[in-house]
């Protein structure tokens, strides 16, 4: 059963993406999560994280998230270049007898660590940023913050799904950065469900495409969101039609919504009409992962 | 003095190469025998840290200038530790190039940008 091993028993993991920003990622999250009552929401987007914005959590525990970086001692290098051979990443050089480290091109692996023939590089800790776990009514807040000028938001996101894990929570949103590429195949990492937001533009569409691909490639469960649909073409929607996505809510556009998530407030705890509209979306990519369960346990 | 240009062709009429970390090969010249040879550059296929890669191997090679149309933060941080200087490439072809180069008309590169990382440039 890949993509379930270590899942808790009545506990799903929901992932909320879109190929582009500004698509209701964080509307669907935050709203899904209010609405679940009982919850865990995870902000992965930690350039941007803005979920902390609308419930405005308690903080309870705040953490520093520190990178591993070679730290070479010269007197002991003997000048084999082993570090420099060995990284595929070329964080490494050496020139006139001498390595040295570009921290910024690290990835923190270790190896050159362990390749060095004299033992003279080990590794030290270098601050990247912050992860903070708040309360805000039944909802637990895990959100992230990336340092300015950090190339990587990974670590931040590994940690972040690795203290939201041990939430004794029945349902837990992870809420994706934008775009297709590492940080959100992080984040997606530990989902049993996928449920792409988008919105009718020949943009939405184009990168709902994007997500498509890539949720079938890492062979995840998913269903589309159209949000902020009107009656003129919605072309997320013929690209849904057309592929045989399923479509399995529908968020009209709406002033009211705009202004609500404008004013930082979340929707399902201000209106009975959001509330409802939530709910159900709830209720139905519950029920997606549900099934999914019952079909994966008959395989 | 040895020269290094990145081309996009084993040729001393080849154009110079727009990119320095993920040229197919280098020419290498040497000023004082006036001999050439060219390098493959293996930094090309790298995931990440080519132009680091690139600078290694024609520092390794005892190359002392670099002309480049342009070349990333981090390749300068090793070439200037190995005391090579990077000027900038002229249009045309890598001959012309040197031609200008050891009329001491070409001037240094001094603008670096931070790097592509992965996406290619404009």
């Amino acid at each position: 059963m890949p993509g379930f091993t270590g899942m808790r028993q009545n506990s799903a993991t929901v992932a909320v993406l879109s190929g582009k920003g500004g698509t209701g990622k964080t509307l669907v999250s935050v709203n899904l999560a209010a609405a679940a009552e009982k919850a865990a929401y995870v902000d992965c987007d930690v350039e941007e994280p803005n979920g902390h914005l609308f419930f405005q959590p308690e903080i309870r525990n705040e953490e520093v998230v520190s990178l591993k970086i070679p730290v070479i001692d010269e007197s002991r290098c003997t000048g084999r270049r082993a570090c420099v051979d060995f990284c595929r990443f070329n964080a490494l050089a050496f020139i006139k007898g001498k390595p040295f480290v570009f921290p910024s091109v690290c990835h923190s692996c270790g190896g050159c660590a362990l390749v060095c023939p004299s033992g003279a590089i080990r590794e030290t800790g270098k601050p990247v940023g912050v992860v903070r776990r708040g309360i805000s009514g039944g909802v637990t807040v895990h959100t992230g913050a990336l340092n300015p000028g950090e190339a990587s938001g990974v670590p931040l996101i590994r940690r972040l799904l690795r203290q939201s894990e041990q939430e004794p929570l029945p349902l837990r949103i992870i809420d994706c950065p934008p775009g297709s590429a590492c940080a959100v195949m992080e984040s997606i990492q530990d989902a049993d469900y996928c449920l792409i937001v988008t919105e009718p533009t020949i943009y939405g569409a184009h990168n709902l495409a994007m997500v498509h691909e890539l949720v079938t490639l890492f062979q995840k469960p998913y269903g589309v969101v159209l949000n902020k649909c009107s009656d003129g073409d919605n072309r997320s929607e013929e690209y849904c039609l057309k592929h045989g996505v399923p479509v399995i809510g529908r968020i009209a556009f709406s002033p009211q919504l705009g202004m609500l998530a404008s004013e930082g407030k979340i929707a399902a705890r201000e209106s009975a009409e959001y509330a409802g509209l939530f709910r159900d979306l709830l209720n139905t990519v519950i029920g997606e992962v549900r099934n999914e369960e019952t079909s994966a346990s008959q395989r | 003095m040895k020269i290094a240009i990145p081309v996009n062709e084993q040729s001393m009429d080849s154009e110079v190469c727009p990119s320095f970390g993920r040229t197919p090969y280098f020419l290498l010249y040497n000023s004082v025998t006036k001999e050439s040879s060219y390098l493959n550059n293996e930094a090309a296929a790298s995931q990440g840290g080519a132009g680091i890669r690139a600078a290694q191997a024609i520092a390794d090679q005892g190359v002392k200038s670099l002309i480049t149309p342009r070349c990333g933060e981090h390749a300068v941080e090793v070439l200037n530790k190995a005391e090579g200087l990077i000027y900038r490439a002229v249009p045309g072809t890598a001959r012309e190039n040197i031609e200008v180069h050891l009329k001491n008309q070409l001037s240094l590169l001094e603008e670096f940008h931070a790097g592509f990382h992965g996406h290619a440039a404009k």
